[in-house]
């Protein structure tokens, strides 16, 4: 698997390639942002008519993803629903398939501030996750430590090539997203830039991780 | 109607005009329905376009909107209005001109929906945005005429066919609507005037004097032009000079970005502080229009500018064309030229400056074809399916349609005459659902069917709608302005660029040398230059490729003898070349390989014209891939493609077997880059996704748009055959992709490979090197560079990878 291994406060990880975190001591599998029914949202609220395919696309992905690293616990680290109604309104075949995927693993759902709470697929719906050294939850938070989150769909270039990027100091972690069509903010947004100390690292996503150190942004005084 | 009234003859009497023929032919023919007009610049073919209107209007008894006039350019349509004015004021003409245009001010253009003037003076994008009001049947109930002016340049691109469509609702509200086309010479007028008519009206062509042959020469300086670049920095002392001769100059660049090094350049040699301006598309509004006055006002000697000075604007008395860079079309030469020398029947001046050796080998043959009157171009094809989908959401927005007569209005259109009924419906489809074959969100589609009559399911969306009118695909460009000081616009850089941008970094921008600070909502903020020398910006421009017709000029001149015709240096180049490698013939592929700076280098000589030799690029190195020769990238010229990889070329042969390309193309086609960038302005254009977002969606930083790549990859995956794909498809095929020229390049050369294996780069292939727009290629290679870079960074960041 072309992963990338990392510690955070003790606990060994890997990077998955696809932009999934995999804990292989607690055969726990981490995604982040799925945004699942981001075509019907968007056709709802802005009525532009995507292809209304990132759902499977992303499922397919997922799958994929569990059946190499069989986890048997996973964890959606928030925003899994572009919102509430784009879960409703799921297609009944991808409803299926994502009942199929839970089925027989602990499947944790955090609140992400696109869906806070999702439906009734079951599964265990949690504001945060603690999981041995680490806290699960879907928005990073100040003075946090071991945390994982998500959210920021931050991204990094690196020879010309930009791709979603985990970000990584000795504290914390934030994932990139694991949805198809979403979007991401450059690891050089003064946000994300303020998140990490140094040392930092981004590890990229793509044909396998790719760990770099965090380009900082030069400051200068206004 | 048929002679001119005394009014009007009076008034050329006094100015000691006489009425041209063909001013008299236009008004005597003003009841046809449609006309085109063929005339020079400065043969009074605007004039010849707005006679009919001024003579109907000129008893004060009409009221509204009586004639449209629409050209390719805002400046256009100012530049009218003021040229109207005078016979309008001289003769006390009862008659209200106002133009309307992207710059034009909200409060003036709701006044001008409630009270049209008599002459509306506007551009494509303009009128399908006034088309697409609800109130647009009252504005436009008593239209008579409709001026397209330039019709050659709009039908060169989609604008034209956008402007056609709405044409076809206008004729729809004003049934009596009579059409006129203004165009400069152009290879075949019959086409152009199909294009114009209602179809099937006849669209007689009128043919102005074209006037004496123009004074074309190369511009030979003692100083010889460098083997590469664009810039021509070596002609500046002489182009001074012209200047200083002449009353004013217009100094024509094929790229904004080589427009804006080479008036740097000029500035710094210019110790005479003669006063010249810069005009291009990318600088902002007021800079432009403080240019544009000083022009008229007759301040400037010269003005160094791009394709946005191409057209009809009268400047005045400008009495020298000066072309930086070989001129890629004959006809677009021809055209330039006939901007200088606004007085009817004397010759317009022109001189060709060559940037490099290979361009002087360029100029001459384009000279040669010019004096030959040799004009290129080829046919365009069917009306695009992209534009039709906009015309749709737009036909929506001004109210409930019916699909029956939307389809009879748009066959009505030259262009799309042709549509069949189930084409028409595939694209109404895709307005109203996405037209997908999963249905997923159907409650949610953008246009419903009421009672029969199609209408937006949501109203609110005709904001968005607007907002995304158009067909100019500008990539994606962000602003510039100066840091405090209330920010004064300076105009606006690619967002690729601006993100390589780092604080303290420099570039030139409208003649500046400014220094990036920082990106604050999406906007550069720079402030006053420093000592360090500019990077310089990387403005797309529009970059032509060579036409067929120059290319095999240039060819046959490859294979004389000797070069008296060319300059001492580029014979002896041409020479050398010949002696190191060999010169490119017509009937065979001329492939260099040679090392240099580490990486082994392909060179291919297909004479097809960039975009072909794009393309070629794209398929050579996606079968090198396959052999495992690494690629890593490749850079196209209008005559050749130079690759780079890892590992060396040895047998080019196999390379280029005409089936096996064939067949590569089309499994190729699917995943590369040119067709993501044409899927990227088909998908916009069409209306899949906003260029322009309401104000309150837009957030900071987070990107509000979704990646034109994800959605190609995706609909690739799940949905080959969609609409979408199938017009990015055809039209990858005929413009950016261009197989056409490769396969007419596989036809002439038949298999005939000439393989040449050197030590070092030749004489011909040394300027590819400089060439702008290389093109990574994401494979193998890329991968294990990156890889390499990577674990280099976290070595020396002392970090464990």
């Amino acid at each position: 698997m072309n992963a990338h291994a990392f510690r955070l406060a003790g606990a060994e990880l890997l990077a998955l390639p696809s932009g999934g975190l995999f804990w292989p001591q607690e055969g726990l599998l981490c995604v982040s942002d799925l945004h699942l029914g981001k075509s019907e949202r968007v056709a709802r609220r802005r009525g532009l008519m995507l292809p209304p395919y990132e759902t499977r696309a992303t499922l397919a992905r997922l799958e994929a993803d569990i059946a190499a690293t069989r986890a048997g616990r996973i964890v959606c680290l928030g925003d899994s629903f572009d919102d509430l109604a784009a879960g409703a309104a799921l297609d009944e075949g991808d409803a299926q398939w994502l009942t199929r995927l839970m089925a027989g693993r602990d499947w944790t759902w955090i609140e992400g501030n696109h869906d806070p709470g999702p439906l009734s697929l079951g599964g265990t719906h949690l504001a945060e996750a603690r999981v041995g050294p680490l806290t699960f939850r879907h928005t990073a938070s100040t003075g946090a430590q071991g945390e994982v989150s998500g959210h920021y769909h931050p991204k990094c270039s690196l020879a010309g090539q930009s791709r979603p990027a985990f970000l990584c100091d000795a504290r914390r972690l934030i994932l990139p997203a694991y949805g198809a069509y979403t979007g991401g903010l450059r690891c050089t947004d003064a946000v994300l830039q303020a998140l990490f100390d140094d040392p930092a690292i981004a590890i990229l996503t793509g044909p396998r991780a790719l760990p770099v150190p965090l380009p900082r942004a030069t400051r200068r005084s206004a | 109607m048929s002679a001119l009234p005394s009014r009007f003859s009076d008034w050329f009497a006094t100015r000691g005009w006489q009425a041209h023929p063909h001013q008299l032919d236009m008004l005597a023919r003003a009841d046809e329905p449609s006309l085109l007009l063929i005339a020079p610049t400065g043969g009074g073919k605007t004039l010849a376009g707005f006679l009919p209107t001024l003579v109907e209007l000129a008893d004060g008894g009409f009221e509204g909107l009586h004639t449209l006039y629409v050209s390719p350019l805002k400046a256009l349509a100012a530049d009218i209005r003021r040229n109207l004015l005078t016979p309008i004021t001289e003769m006390d003409l009862p008659i209200r001109v106002e133009d309307r245009t992207g710059d034009t001010s909200s409060a003036r253009k709701k006044r001008q929906r409630g009270d049209p003037p008599h002459i509306l003076l506007t551009t494509p994008e303009s009128l399908a945005l006034l088309v697409s009001y609800e109130d647009s049947p009252r504005i436009f109930a008593n239209l008579q005429r409709v001026v397209v002016d330039e019709i050659h340049a709009l039908s060169e691109s989609k604008r034209g066919d956008q402007l056609m469509l709405a044409l076809s609702r206008l004729q729809a509200l004003a049934p009596n609507l009579r059409r006129v086309g203004l165009s400069a010479t152009v290879e075949n007028p019959a086409a152009l005037a199909a294009e114009l008519a209602r179809h099937p009206d006849p669209c007689p062509i009128l043919h102005a004097d074209p006037g004496p042959d123009p004074d074309i020469s190369m511009l030979v300086t003692d100083e010889k032009p460098p083997w590469a670049g664009g810039g021509a920095k070596y002609a500046i002392p002489a182009v001074l000079e012209q200047v200083r001769r002449h009353k004013t100059t217009l100094i024509f660049h094929n790229t904004r970005a080589q427009a804006e090094i080479f008036f740097h350049n000029l500035w710094l040699a210019n110790d005479d502080d003669l006063p010249i301006g810069i005009h291009h598309g990318s600088l902002s509004r007021e800079q432009r229009q403080k240019v544009e006055a000083a022009m008229v006002a007759g301040a400037l000697r010269a003005v160094v500018c791009t394709g946005t000075l191409d057209l009809g604007i009268d400047w005045g008395d400008v009495d020298l064309i000066i072309q930086i860079g070989a001129p890629k079309n004959v006809k677009r030469l021809i055209q330039r030229i006939g901007r200088a020398n606004h007085r009817y029947n004397a010759p317009s001046k022109a001189i060709l400056v060559p940037a490099n050796r290979f361009e002087i080998v360029e100029c001459v043959a384009a000279l040669e074809a010019a004096r030959e009157r040799d004009l290129d171009g080829d046919p365009k094809g069917p009306g695009p399916r992209d534009v039709l989908c906009q015309h749709i959401l737009i036909r929506a927005c001004a109210g409930p349609f019916l699909a029956d007569d939307l389809y009879q209005e748009v066959k009505s259109a030259g262009a799309y005459a042709a549509l069949s009924r189930a084409a028409f419906d595939d694209c109404l489809a895709f307005c109203a659902t996405g037209g997908y074959a999963l249905r997923a969100y159907d409650r949610w589609q953008r246009l419903k069917q009421t009672d029969g009559a199609w209408h937006l399911r949501d109203p609110r969306a005709a904001l968005r709608i607007r907002m995304n009118i158009g067909t100019i695909q500008d990539t994606d460009r962000v602003k510039v302005r100066w840091r405090g000081r209330g920010g004064a616009p300076l105009g606006e850089v690619e967002e690729g660029f601006a993100a390589t941008l780092t604080p303290g970094d420099t570039f030139l921008i409208g003649g500046q040398v400014v220094r990036y600070d920082r990106m604050r909502e999406m906007i550069v903020e720079v402030s006053r230059r420093t000592d360090k020398e500019p990077r310089i910006a990387t403005f797309m421009g529009t970059k032509f490729a060579t036409s067929t017709q120059l290319s095999q000029r240039i060819l046959r001149m490859f294979q004389q003898e000797s070069w008296p015709e060319l300059p001492g240096h580029t014979a002896e180049w041409l020479a050398l070349q010949r002696e190191v490698s060999k010169l490119p013939e017509a009937d065979r592929i001329l492939v260099e390989t040679f090392p240099d700076a580490g990486r082994h280098h392909v060179c291919a000589y297909g004479f097809a014209g960039r975009n072909a030799q794009q393309t070629l690029g794209l398929l050579l190195t996606q079968r090198m891939e396959v052999q495992g020769l690494h690629p890593l990238g490749f850079v196209a010229t209008d005559y050749a493609t130079l690759i780079w990889g890892l590992d060396p070329v040895t047998d080019p042969e196999p390379l280029f077997t005409p089936d096996s390309l064939r067949d590569d193309f089309e499994t190729w086609l699917g995943g590369n880059a040119v067709m993501k960038r044409t899927f990227r302005n088909v998908a916009t254009i069409a209306g899949l996704i906003e260029r322009n977002l309401p104000q309150a969606t837009r957030k900071s930083g987070r990107q509000a748009t979704f990646s034109s790549d994800i959605l190609y990859e995706t609909l690739m995956k799940y949905e080959p055959d969609h609409l979408l794909l199938r017009i990015t498809r055809e039209e990858a095929l005929r413009g950016l992709v261009d197989f056409g020229r490769i396969e007419e390049m596989l036809t002439r050369t038949a298999g005939r490979i000439d393989h040449v294996a050197l030590e070092r780069v030749t004489p011909l292939a040394a300027p590819m090197f400089l060439e702008m727009g290389r093109v990574p290629v994401a494979a193998s290679g890329a991968q294990r560079l990156m890889e390499e870079e990577a674990s280099r960074l976290m070595a020396l960041a002392g970090l464990e990878a």
